[in-house]
């Protein structure tokens, strides 16, 4: 067991794991965020998708030591004030079926367009790629991320 | 007098595929004079909150919209102020089974009624308010009306007066052509909670005090433990307990799912590999071919296909087990207190796991609550309830509440998959190249069968639903033959229509090769006498079939020329009384067919929520494709291959065509849409790749 100081969504948390212990759960068990999801635990689905520093990360196969002293962000705090910009599109498209994806989905495309902020159609393919969606969600995805650049590239303001 | 005395139970009649029975519901805490609840479906409070109950399972499938949305169109509600609840196991609504496209189809009729009896005892309550006919008033959104004074209440208003009033049993229901809600785009309730991570899925269901753990099964089919060795497992921070669990799995029990498993990689577990330890996927497909020999059991048959004169063509096609492979793996999380358990399960089946769970704790099924979450995805595999019994034996044996977890790896390995199958089809051809006789054979073990429910007169029950005919052949019959198998079967999403599809439309498209001929002209050729082909408690209209195809092919301009490079497939089927069509446009790269769109047309009757109905369609194609293009389960020395999403790929974004959907506008009762879409994928795109490479596509996966 490690007594670590995590930065998560804005503010310090401490814990005491095993420096090992992914990420994902000590989001999910320790943090009780369980907004962050589990699909694989290898890295090849993406639902447990967060920001480290900004960074797309699968908290999956991330030990939580590796995170210490930097700047974790989960959906729960994607955004200060109300929703995300992104999390609008999806509504306003109806992307959600089941749901369990979404939010690793949502975090892999938030980070794309705080890096790409009008993306093509290949830029979003590639950045979302691997996200999986059992539920076959992808096309309108891709159409919530083209609303969401498009909002921002009006004003629409991204959070 | 005391409202209780005057209530009457109202039974339902037993309407084909209904069996509901509307009962009472009386929650906890609510004062009863305060309530009105005509049904179990729905209560209205004073304070004007109407809360609507669904008792189907949410799994992506969009019924807990749906649903209350037919209710609410009857109860002329005010959509707005609609309340969800989620109904758990429960005897006040039937089989609240979820699963073969039935949910709407099996609503219909008494969400209908439960809201028109409602409206009709809130405008008697109005009219005794203001002393006016009942004809003067009307309802609307939310509010009775008496336009001739003006004068308006709305339901929370009118409760305490509803609630002394008799119920109706025979209430006017409202026509199509009045519909304000059913029909409408509306947002899906789920949306909102679901991309801000706030939804709580049945593995982020959390109990006070609440231990984890995993299990450790025998990776042999059918095998069982034989000793274990827990010493290592006991020295990994956070374990609290080892122990068997039933014959063939042994938990280990943390106070964090990472403790649990990492307890479980250091534990040694000697097993007892049983019978199944030789046995491999070869095995099993040589079983199909070499069928018993007793006679297969006939599904349809229509005039005698022996006896038809001309040339002949046969082929045979099989497809391999698949996998479910949900994102949220499995889990349940339940809490035994000696005298009763309460589980949240994710389950498709919340009675089936209460009476299981029942039998294996030793309790009574009331002493069972079974809670239903929100499931990340189910596709039929949430219709077992292995998940169920785990978490509550091992609460018991732990006298703690727990939530059980399967890993990727668990779930791929550890499930029931969809049986393999083989087909063999015969058609004997007029003078001019059409089928005067079509035979199609399924041979393949039985779900049902295996689970020793009943399969009477060696028919299984799910085939009914899922295997019906198409076309107008005068001599045509499908029948099955039973065999066995010892992997685990379970139900996956469109179960044999799949199979059945996959087989059939693959054929046709065949014929039609070989007689050189347009596949969908010679579709259209099949179809083009208006006939009924009953089959169960289904009638199969060639006219219907025939709509949605030329609706399909309209759409996807398959008169039109296509982009150079580009080919076309088309594929139709019927199953769970919806008629699917579906065209899809490809081009190959090397040997790989890239799939660029899809055009499938839907007549599924009386549309509830047409973006609900895109959403299955889009997802169920989605969902058709992987299957059709890599889905394999393996069987190598008795241990299931496969076990992540490397090597049991599911569909990406760059492998994601465009999908249009368009419904056949209908005001027939609805019909399922959740599966219909998934049998004619991979035919269609088996066709297509013919049209592009000649090479004729018998076994799937497309892909290895």
């Amino acid at each position: 067991m490690a007594d670590l100081t995590l930065r998560v969504n804005g503010s310090e948390r401490k814990v005491s794991v095993a420096p090992e212990t992914p990420l994902l759960w000590v989001l999910r068990d320790t943090l009780e965020l369980t907004g962050t999801k589990f699909g694989c635990g290898a890295g090849l689905c993406g639902a447990c998708t967060v920001h480290v520093d900004g960074n797309p990360t699968r908290s999956c196969s991330t030990p939580v030591s590796q995170v210490a002293g930097k700047s974790v962000t989960t959906i729960e705090g994607l955004s200060s004030n109300g929703l995300h910009v992104l999390q609008s599109a999806w509504i306003a498209e109806e992307v959600p079926q089941c749901g369990y994806c979404q939010t690793g989905q949502i975090m892999s495309a938030a980070a794309l367009l705080a890096k790409t902020p009008n993306p093509s159609d290949d830029q979003i393919t590639q950045a979302m790629n691997g996200n999986l969606c059992r539920c076959g969600t992808y096309e309108r995805i891709r159409k919530a991320i083209h609303r969401a650049a498009g909002n921002i590239a009006v004003g629409g303001g991204a959070r | 007098m005391s409202p209780l005395s005057r209530r009457e139970f109202v039974a339902a009649g037993v309407a084909a595929g209904a069996g509901l029975v509307i009962g009472f519901y009386l929650p906890h805490g609510e004062s009863k004079k305060e309530l009105f609840s005509p049904n179990a479906y729905l209560r209205i409070t004073p304070d004007n909150k109407v809360t609507i109950v669904v008792a189907r399972s949410e799994m992506g499938q969009g019924v807990r919209t749906a649903l209350p949305m037919i209710l609410a169109e009857e109860l002329e509600a005010d959509w707005k102020q609609i309340e969800i609840e989620q109904a758990g196991a429960s005897t006040l609504y039937g089989d609240q089974t979820t699963g073969g496209s039935a949910s709407i189809r099996t609503t219909w009729d008494p969400m209908r009624k439960a809201g028109a009896a409602a409206r009709e005892m809130l405008i008697s309550a109005a009219a005794l308010t203001w002393g006016v006919p009942r004809s003067s008033c009307t309802a609307e959104s939310g509010r009775i009306n008496h336009a001739a004074s003006n004068r308006s209440l709305n339901y929370g208003e009118l409760v305490s007066k509803a609630a002394t009033l008799p119920i109706p049993t025979d209430v006017p229901l409202k026509q199509s052509k009045d519909y304000k809600i059913v029909g409408q785009r509306l947002p899906r309730v789920d949306s909102p909670g679901k991309v801000k991570g706030e939804a709580v899925f049945g593995i982020d269901h959390r109990v006070p005090g609440m231990k984890y753990a995993v299990l450790s099964r025998c990776p042999v089919i059918g095998g069982k433990v034989s000793s274990f060795d827990d010493k290592d497992s006991k020295k990994v921070s956070g374990v609290s307990y080892v122990g068997k669990i039933g014959d063939s799995a042994v938990a280990v029990v943390a106070d964090s799912v990472w403790g649990a498993m990492e307890g479980r990689r250091v534990l040694n577990v000697t097993w007892d590999e049983g019978p199944n330890k030789e046995l491999n996927t070869a095995a099993v497909l040589a079983s199909l071919k070499s069928a018993p020999s007793k006679k297969p059991a006939s599904l349809f048959s229509a005039g005698d296909p022996a006896k038809a004169p001309g040339r002949k063509i046969s082929a045979e096609y099989n497809l391999p087990f698949m996998a479910h492979a949900p994102m949220e793996p499995g889990n349940c999380t339940a809490h035994f207190q000696g005298t009763k358990c309460e589980l949240w399960a994710p389950t498709q089946v919340p009675q089936d796991c209460r009476d299981s769970v029942a039998t294996a704790v030793g309790l009574d099924p009331d002493q069972v609550k079974v809670n239903v979450t929100l499931m990340g995805g189910g596709f039929g595999r949430r219709l077992e309830h292995d998940y169920a019994v785990e978490a509550a034996l091992v609460s018991k044996a732990i006298n703690a509440p727990v939530k059980v977890i399967w890993t990727r790896e668990d779930d791929m390995r550890f499930s029931t998959y969809r049986p393999a199958s083989l087909h063999q089809l015969s058609a004997t051809l007029d003078g001019s190249g059409f089928p005067v006789a079509l035979t199609h054979r399924i041979v393949a073990p039985s779900i049902s069968g295996q689970k020793g429910q009943p399969t009477p007169g060696g028919v299984d029950p799910d085939l009914p639903d899922e295997a019906g005919p198409v076309y107008g052949i005068p001599n045509y019959s499908i029948d099955y033959a039973m065999t066995e198998t010892p992997v685990p079967l379970g139900w996956m999403r469109s179960v044999y229509a799949l199979q059945a599809a996959f087989a059939l439309e693959s054929f046709i498209d065949e014929l039609a090769g070989a007689t050189g001929k347009d596949p969908l002209q010679y579709r259209l050729h099949l179809l083009a006498k208006d006939q009924d082909l009953p089959y169960f408690t289904t009638t199969w209209k060639t006219a219907r079939m025939r709509g949605v195809l030329q609706l399909a092919a309209e759409k996807a301009g398959w008169d039109k020329p296509l982009p150079a490079s580009h080919f076309r497939g088309v594929a139709c089927f019927g199953c769970f009384a919806s008629y699917m069509a579906e065209v899809v446009e490809i081009t190959m790269e090397g040997d790989q067919p890239k799939v660029h769109r899809m055009v499938a047309a839907v007549d599924c009757g009386q549309v509830v929520n047409p973006n609900i109905l895109e959403q299955q369609i889009q997802g169920g194609i989605v969902y058709g494709l992987a299957n059709a293009l890599r889905a394999k389960i393996t069987i190598e020395k008795g241990r299931v291959v496969q076990g992540n999403f490397d090597d049991y790929a599911p569909l990406r974004m760059d492998e994601t065509p465009t999908v249009e959907v368009y419904a056949v506008p209908s005001q027939e009762a609805p019909t399922g849409i959740g599966e219909p879409s998934v049998p004619p994928v991979a035919p269609a795109l088996c066709n297509a790749i013919y049209a592009a490479t000649k090479k004729r596509i018998r076994a799937l996966p497309i892909l290895g």
